[in-house]
C-alpha cells in the first residue's frame, strides 16, 4: 500500500512537473515582470515559489518585484517593467483602485497585463486577462464532499467563517449554501467567524461544541480556511471526540498542515486555492504574443478537492518545500 | 507737572476668596521708565494683566489719557495704547519677521497680504530700532535678543502709549541688556510711558526713573529713583524697618557641635556660581536672597537632585557623591522642597504612606514596614504636628497647604535625618501653622540635627538660625554670625552695591 | 455593612455575574460542569481556560499602568515569545530551556521599553508602540514567516493539559496572579509602584529609584506577556507570528480599566484586573455560544463594556453614594474616594 502511495505519488509528480517542460513552450527567451504584493502569507510565498518554478519550466526570464504591501511600490516596478520593455506583466494587485493611469501606460506601451489572484476596477481593457480563483466554487467544491460524503444521513454542520464582512468569507459562505441547498439532511446549525486564523478556531470550535451538547449533535464542520479547521480539530480531540469520524471536517486552502491532519484522518477534505496562477498565466500569453489568440477576460484556476486518498503525506511534503 | 498717560487707582482683585490685590494704584508718565517690584506673589503679574485686560478688576479705575477705560481683552488694550511684552516672547517663531510684526492686521492689496508692502514696512519700521534683519527670514533664526526687539516694535508700533516689559532681561546676556536699554532710552525720549519689570536691583538703578514697590497684593509705595537708597528699596520689598533687631531670636545661643557635611568649591554652570559650605550639626542656617538668587537651586544641588559640575562633598570626614536623592538619603539628608504640590506630596496616597514613604524607601522595598509600624508613625506625627485630618488613611490632597506641609515634614523626621533641608516651609501656611513649624525646627536641632532653611520670610530666619548665607546672583555673597544676625544686616548685604568691574 | 462583604460588592463582580446570567439565559447549559478523563470541562471554565492570556497581560499591564505608562507591546512580545519556544522546540532543544529562552525574550522586550520610558524619557505609548510595530516583523523573522508548529507533549501541556483537574492555563493564571499580588502587596512594592504613578518627582526626592522600578514594571510586563505567548503557542501547537496576541493589548489595557486601576496612575489591583479580563472573556464566550451571528460581535460587545465603564465612572459612583442608605463614607468630592474605584481593601 505504502509503496503504492508512494509510486502515485512519483507519477503524479512526474506529470505535474514533465508536463510542463514538454509541452509548454512559446515563451522561450522572453522577459516577464512579476509584481508580487508581499509575502504576507504562506499561501502568498508559495505563489511566488510556484511562479518561478512556471518561469523556469516555460524559458521565461522573470523579473521579480516584492511591493511590501504597497501600491505605490507596484506602480513603480510596473513603470520600471515598462522602461525595460518586458515582452509581459503579471500582476497581483494590493488594492482594487487607482492602476488607470500606469495600466495605460502599459498598454501603450504595447505590453499585455495579466492579474493575479485579485481583480481591479476600471475598464477591462486595461488588461489582457484575469487569472484567479473562483472563491464561491470553492465553497460549493466542499459543500459537494459533504453532500456526497454523507449520503443522505442527516447532518448538522458547524461553519467557522473567516473574517466577517472579506470577500473570501462571503463567496465561500455562499457556495457552500449552494452547494447544500438541494439536501434536505444538511443544516447549517452554528455559524461564527474564525478570523481566518488557528487560536480563534479553536476558541470559536470549544463554544460550538459546548453549545451543542458536547458535540455529540455535531455531524460536520466547514472552516472558510484551512487554519481555523486545523484549531477547530484540536478543539475537537480536546473534547474527547474523533475529529475525521465524529465529527467530519472539511475546509479549503490546501495547505501543508491540513495534509498532516488528513493523512492522520483528523481531517476528512480541503478545496486547493492553487498557488499556480502563474501557469494560466503563461499559457494565455504564449498563445496571444505568438498566434494572437485573444484569451478569455477571467481564467478560473481550478478548484481542486483533496482528499485521504490524494496522497495527503506527499502534498504535505512537496507544499511544504513551496514556502507556505 | 504733565498728566500721567495711564493712571490706576484702587484695585482690587481677588480669585475666590483670595485677596490678590488690595487698593493698589499705579500713575504712568510719559516719557518715564517706571519699574514695578516686588517677591513673588506680591501681585506684579496680576496688575498688569489688569492693565493690560488679561484679567478685570472687581473694583477700581484706570484712566488712560485722563479718561476711565474698561479694556475688554490684551487686543482691546492694545488698541487703545497699552502693549505688553512677556518674558517668553510671544510671537510665532515659524513664521517671518515681517509677518510677526504685522500679523493680524496685514496690509491688503486686492484682498490678498501685500508681502512686498509688509516687508517694506517692517525694514523702515525695524530701522527705527537700528535692527538690521532680513524681514523675510523666519523668526527663529534670530536670538532670543532680537525677537525680543521684533516684541517691542510691535508692541509699539500698535499700541504707542504704554509699553510693559514683563522681565525682559532674563535671558540676555550683558551686552543685549546694553543693546535693550539703548532701545527702552530712545522709546522714552519719544514719550512713551514704559513698565520694567525685573529681579535685578542694578538693572533697575541703571535704567528706570521711578519705582512702585508691591508686597503681598498692596502697594507700598512708588518713590523717584534718584531718592531711593538701595536700602530702602530692598526694606520696601521685603517689608521689615531696618530698625528692627530686636527680633525673636531662639538660634542665636546655640552651640553648633562637629562638622556634618562640607561642600566644597560644588558649582553648576547657569544654576550655581562655586560655593563652600559647610554644615555643623545641631546647626541652623538660614539661606536669605531674593528670588532669583539662587535659593532653590542651591537646595536642588546639595539634596543631589542636579548633579553638580564641579566640587566635592565630605560627609564627616568622607568623601562622597550625589548621583540622585536616593544617595543623599542614605547619608541622612532629607529635603522639603518648595512646590509641595509638584515635588512633595504624592496626593492621591493616603497620610500614612505619605509619611511612611522615605523611611519605607530607605529601607528598601524587600523590608516592608508591617501595616502596624505605619500605623503607628503615622499616629505619632499626626500627634507631635498637630496634622488636621480626619484620620490617617485620608488622602493627603484633601488636607489643606499647611498640613500637607506637615505631612511631608513628617515624612523626613520619620527618617531621623542628620541634615534637613527646608525651602520655604512655612510659604502658603497660616499663621497657627506657620508657628508650630518654626517651634518644631529649632526644637529638632536641640537633638543634633542640621538644619538649612530656605525661606523670603527675613524674620523667620532671623528667629531660628544660627548662621545665615545671603545669595545673590546665583553666589553667596555673604554670610552673618550669632548676633550679627538680624533683618537689617540681612536686607544690607541683599542691597549691597555690587563690586565694581572693568567691563 | 461589614468592611469584607462591602468590598467584595464591587460593580466589576456584579457585572461579571450579570454577564454570566445572560449567558445562561442565552444558553442554558452554562453552568453545566462535567469531568472527564481527568479534567473539568464546561462552559465556565472555557470562560477562565481562555481569558488566561489576556488576564496574564493584564497583570503585567496593571504595574505598568499604576506607574501612569502603558504598554502597547505587549501583543506582539506574545508573538516573539511563542515563535522563540516553538521554533526553539522544533530544534529539539529540551522543555526548561525552550520555556526559559522564551521568557527571557519577555524579559529583554520589556527591558527595552522599560528603558526607553526610564532612561530616555520617551512617552509610554511612543516607546511601546515601536516594539508593538516591530516585534511581529522580528517574530516573524524567528519563524522565518511559518507557523510553526510543533508536537512536543511538554510544550503542549503548557496550553492544553491539566493539572488537578484544571486547564494549565488556569492553574498558571492564578499561580501568578497569587505571586504578583504577594510580591506587590507582602513587600513594599506596591506602595512604590503607586507612589511613582501619584508623583513621580515627589517619588523621586523620597528616595525612591524611579527608574529602576519603571524598568521593573516594563520588564514584569514583557515577563507576562512571554507566559501568555507560551501559552497561546502551546494551545494551538504552533506559532502564529502574524496573529497570535493579535489585538490583545487592547483587552489587556480593557481589562486594567474595568478592574478599577486608573490610566493616570496610583492606586492598582492586580486580582481585580483579572476579574476585568474574565469579564472580557465571559462576554465573548457568551457571544460564542448564543449563536448570534457574527455580525454583531463587535457591536454587543461594544455596548456591554459601555454599561460597564459607565457603571464603574466616578459621577455613577457618586450617585450611587447618594442613593445607597447609611453608608458611613467621607464626601464624595473625589473619584478615589466612591466606592468604585476604592481599592483600600486590596490594600489590607
Amino acid at each position: 500500500m505504502k509503496l503504492l502511495n508512494l509510486l502515485a505519488l512519483s507519477v503524479s509528480a512526474l506529470t505535474v512537473m514533465g508536463s510542463g517542460a514538454m509541452a509548454q513552450s512559446g515563451l522561450e527567451g522572453m522577459t516577464i515582470g512579476f509584481s508580487q504584493i508581499g509575502s504576507e502569507s504562506g499561501w502568498r510565498a508559495a505563489e511566488t515559489s510556484v511562479t518561478r518554478q512556471q518561469a523556469e519550466e516555460w524559458g521565461v526570464n522573470l523579473q521579480f518585484s516584492d511591493a511590501q504591501q504597497r501600491q505605490e511600490n507596484q506602480i513603480r516596478a510596473i513603470r520600471s517593467f515598462i522602461a525595460q520593455d518586458v515582452d509581459a506583466i503579471l500582476l497581483a494587485p494590493v488594492v482594487a483602485t487607482g492602476w488607470e493611469e500606469v495600466l495605460s501606460e502599459a498598454k501603450d506601451a504595447e505590453i499585455p497585463v495579466v492579474l493575479l489572484d485579485r481583480g481591479i476596477e476600471g475598464p477591462e481593457d486595461l488588461y489582457l486577462t484575469s487569472v484567479a480563483s473562483d472563491q464561491v466554487l470553492e465553497g460549493r467544491v466542499a459543500g459537494e464532499w459533504l453532500v456526497d460524503a454523507v449520503a443522505g444521513e442527516d447532518c448538522r454542520v458547524v461553519e467557522l467563517q473567516g473574517t466577517v464582512g472579506s470577500s473570501p468569507a462571503i463567496n465561500r459562505k455562499q457556495g457552500f449554501e449552494e452547494a447544500i441547498a438541494g439536501a434536505d439532511n444538511i443544516e447549517i446549525v452554528r455559524s461564527q467567524t474564525g478570523d481566518f486564523t488557528r487560536a480563534q478556531g479553536k476558541q470559536v470550535m470549544e463554544g460550538f461544541l459546548r453549545a451543542e451538547n458536547g458535540g455529540a449533535d455535531i455531524c460536520a464542520l466547514y472552516a472558510h480556511n484551512d487554519d481555523m479547521a486545523v484549531g477547530a480539530i484540536q478543539a475537537i480531540s480536546e473534547a474527547g471526540l474523533t475529529p475525521g469520524e465524529d465529527i467530519l471536517v472539511v475546509s479549503i486552502d490546501a495547505v501543508p498542515d491540513i495534509f498532516t491532519a488528513i493523512a492522520a484522518g483528523e481531517a476528512n477534505a480541503t478545496v486547493e486555492l492553487t498557488p499556480n496562477m502563474a501557469g494560466p498565466a503563461f499559457e494565455a500569453l504564449a498563445a496571444y504574443l505568438n498566434d494572437g489568440v485573444e484569451p478569455e477576460k477571467f481564467i478560473i484556476t481550478e478548484s481542486r478537492l483533496y482528499t485521504a486518498e490524494d496522497d495527503p503525506e506527499g502534498e504535505a511534503e512537496r507544499r511544504r518545500g513551496l514556502g507556505y | 507737572m504733565p498728566e500721567p498717560v495711564l493712571s490706576a487707582a484702587h484695585i482690587d482683585k481677588s480669585f475666590l476668596d483670595n485677596k490678590v490685590l488690595d487698593d493698589v494704584g499705579i500713575d504712568l508718565m510719559p516719557g518715564e521708565i517706571h519699574a514695578l517690584l516686588g517677591e513673588n506673589g506680591a501681585g506684579k503679574s496680576t496688575l498688569i494683566k489688569i492693565l493690560t485686560g488679561a484679567y478685570t478688576h472687581d473694583a477700581g479705575t484706570i484712566l488712560l489719557d485722563g479718561k476711565p477705560v474698561h479694556p475688554r481683552d490684551t487686543k482691546h488694550a492694545q488698541e487703545m495704547g497699552v502693549g505688553t511684552v512677556y518674558q517668553e516672547v510671544n510671537l510665532l517663531p515659524n513664521m517671518t519677521v515681517a509677518e510677526n510684526l504685522y500679523i493680524g492686521r496685514q496690509p491688503l492689496k486686492f484682498g490678498l497680504v501685500d508681502n512686498r508692502k509688509m516687508e517694506r514696512d517692517a525694514r523702515a519700521l525695524l530701522s527705527r530700532y537700528q535692527l538690521n534683519v532680513d524681514v523675510g527670514s523666519q523668526l527663529d533664526t534670530y536670538s532670543v535678543a532680537v525677537q525680543q526687539i521684533v516684541a517691542i516694535a510691535r508692541a509699539v508700533d500698535i499700541s504707542g502709549k504704554v509699553l510693559i516689559l514683563d522681565e525682559p532681561t532674563a535671558s540676555l546676556d550683558q551686552h543685549e541688556v546694553e543693546v535693550l536699554f539703548g532701545i527702552l532710552q530712545r522709546l522714552k525720549a519719544d514719550g512713551l510711558a514704559i513698565v520694567f519689570i525685573t529681579h535685578f536691583l542694578d538693572q533697575v538703578y541703571e535704567i528706570a526713573d521711578r519705582a512702585t514697590v508691591l508686597r503681598n497684593g498692596r502697594r507700598v509705595g512708588s518713590r523717584a529713583m534718584a531718592d531711593l537708597p538701595r536700602m530702602d528699596l530692598v526694606t520696601m520689598m521685603l517689608g521689615h524697618a531696618i530698625a528692627d533687631t530686636h527680633a525673636l531670636r531662639i538660634g542665636g545661643g546655640r552651640q553648633p557641635g562637629g562638622l556634618f557635611a562640607s561642600f566644597k568649591d560644588y558649582a553648576l554652570a547657569g544654576k550655581a556660581a562655586p560655593f563652600d559650605l559647610d554644615l555643623h550639626e545641631g546647626e541652623i542656617v538660614g539661606v536669605a536672597g531674593l528670588l532669583g538668587s539662587g535659593r532653590t537651586e542651591m537646595a536642588r544641588l546639595l539634596f543631589g537632585i542636579d548633579r553638580p559640575d564641579s566640587g566635592e562633598l565630605t560627609v564627616k570626614g568622607k568623601p562622597c557623591k550625589l548621583r540622585e536623592p536616593r544617595d543623599a538619603i542614605a547619608l541622612g539628608f532629607g529635603f522639603a522642597p518648595e512646590d509641595r504640590k509638584v515635588d512633595g506630596i504624592l496626593g492621591d496616597l493616603t497620610v500614612r504612606e505619605n509619611i511612611a514613604i522615605a523611611l519605607q524607601a530607605r529601607q528598601g522595598w524587600t523590608r516592608p514596614l508591617s501595616q502596624k509600624a505605619q500605623v503607628d508613625l503615622a499616629d505619632r506625627f499626626v500627634r507631635a504636628l498637630d496634622i488636621r485630618t480626619t484620620g490617617i488613611e485620608q488622602p493627603v490632597k484633601f488636607l489643606s497647604g499647611g498640613n500637607q506641609q506637615k505631612v511631608v515634614l513628617a515624612r523626613w523626621l520619620a527618617t531621623n535625618p542628620k541634615l534637613l533641608i527646608l525651602d520655604e516651609p512655612t510659604r502658603g501656611i497660616d499663621v497657627g501653622a506657620h508657628a508650630e513649624i518654626i517651634r518644631m525646627i529649632n526644637s529638632l536641632c536641640d537633638q543634633g540635627m542640621s538644619l538649612l532653611v530656605i525661606s523670603s520670610e527675613l524674620d523667620e530666619i532671623v528667629a531660628y538660625s544660627s548662621r545665615v548665607l545671603v545669595l545673590r546672583d546665583r553666589a553667596i555673597s555673604g554670610e552673618l554670625r550669632g548676633a550679627h544676625i538680624s533683618v537689617g544686616a540681612i536686607v544690607k548685604m541683599i542691597a549691597m552695591q555690587p563690586e565694581v568691574q572693568d567691563a | 455593612m461589614s468592611r469584607p462583604l462591602r468590598s467584595f460588592i464591587k460593580p466589576q463582580f456584579i457585572a461579571l455575574a450579570l454577564i454570566l446570567l445572560l449567558n445562561w439565559i442565552l444558553f442554558p447549559g452554562f453552568f453545566n460542569l462535567f469531568f472527564r478523563d481527568g479534567r473539568l470541562y464546561g462552559s465556565l471554565i472555557d470562560v477562565l481556560n481562555r481569558g488566561a492570556p489576556v488576564a496574564i497581560l493584564a497583570i503585567g499591564m496593571t504595574a505598568v499602568i499604576a506607574t501612569r505608562g502603558i504598554d502597547l507591546s505587549v501583543g506582539a512580545v506574545m508573538a516573539i515569545a511563542g515563535a522563540v519556544a516553538a521554533t526553539m522546540v522544533g530544534d529539539g532543544h529540551p522543555l526548561f530551556l525552550v520555556i526559559m529562552a522564551a521568557l527571557a525574550a519577555g524579559l529583554v522586550c520589556g527591558l527595552w521599553n522599560g528603558s526607553l520610558v526610564a532612561l530616555l524619557g520617551l512617552q509610554p505609548i511612543i516607546a511601546t508602540l515601536i516594539l508593538m510595530v516591530a516585534g511581529r516583523g522580528i517574530a516573524q523573522t524567528i519563524t522565518e514567516g511559518f507557523i510553526v508548529t510543533f508536537n512536543d507533549p511538554g510544550l503542549i501541556f503548557m496550553g492544553s493539559g491539566s493539572i488537578l483537574g484544571l486547564p494549565t492555563p488556569i492553574i498558571i493564571m492564578v499561580t501568578l496572579a497569587a505571586l504578583a499580588t504577594a510580591a506587590f502587596r507582602l513587600t513594599a512594592l506596591g506602595l512604590f509602584v503607586e507612589a511613582i504613578g501619584v508623583n513621580r518627582s515627589a517619588s523621586t526626592y523620597a528616595g525612591l529609584r524611579s527608574r529602576a522600578l519603571l524598568i521593573g514594571v516594563y520588564t514584569f510586563a514583557g515577563f507576562c506577556a512571554a507566559i501568555s505567548g507560551i501559552i497561546a503557542a502551546a494551545d494551538i501547537r504552533g506559532a502564529d507570528a502574524n496573529n497570535v496576541g493579535l489585538w490583545l493589548e487592547l483587552d489587556a489595557i480593557l481589562a486594567v480599566v474595568i478592574g478599577g486601576t486608573s490610566l493616570m496612575g496610583g492606586r492598582f489591583s492586580i486580582p481585580m484586573s483579572v476579574v476585568g479580563a474574565l469579564i472580557i472573556q465571559a462576554m465573548n464566550t457568551g457571544i460564542l455560544v448564543s449563536g448570534f451571528p457574527p455580525e454583531f460581535n463587535l457591536l454587543v460587545k461594544a455596548a456591554l463594556i459601555i454599561v460597564i465603564l459607565v457603571v464603574q465612572s466616578p459621577l455613577a459612583g457618586r450617585i450611587w453614594y447618594f442613593i445607597a442608605p447609611s453608608r458611613k463614607r467621607p464626601p464624595p468630592s473625589s473619584p478615589a474616594e466612591t466606592p468604585a474605584t476604592s481599592t483600600e481593601g486590596t490594600l489590607k
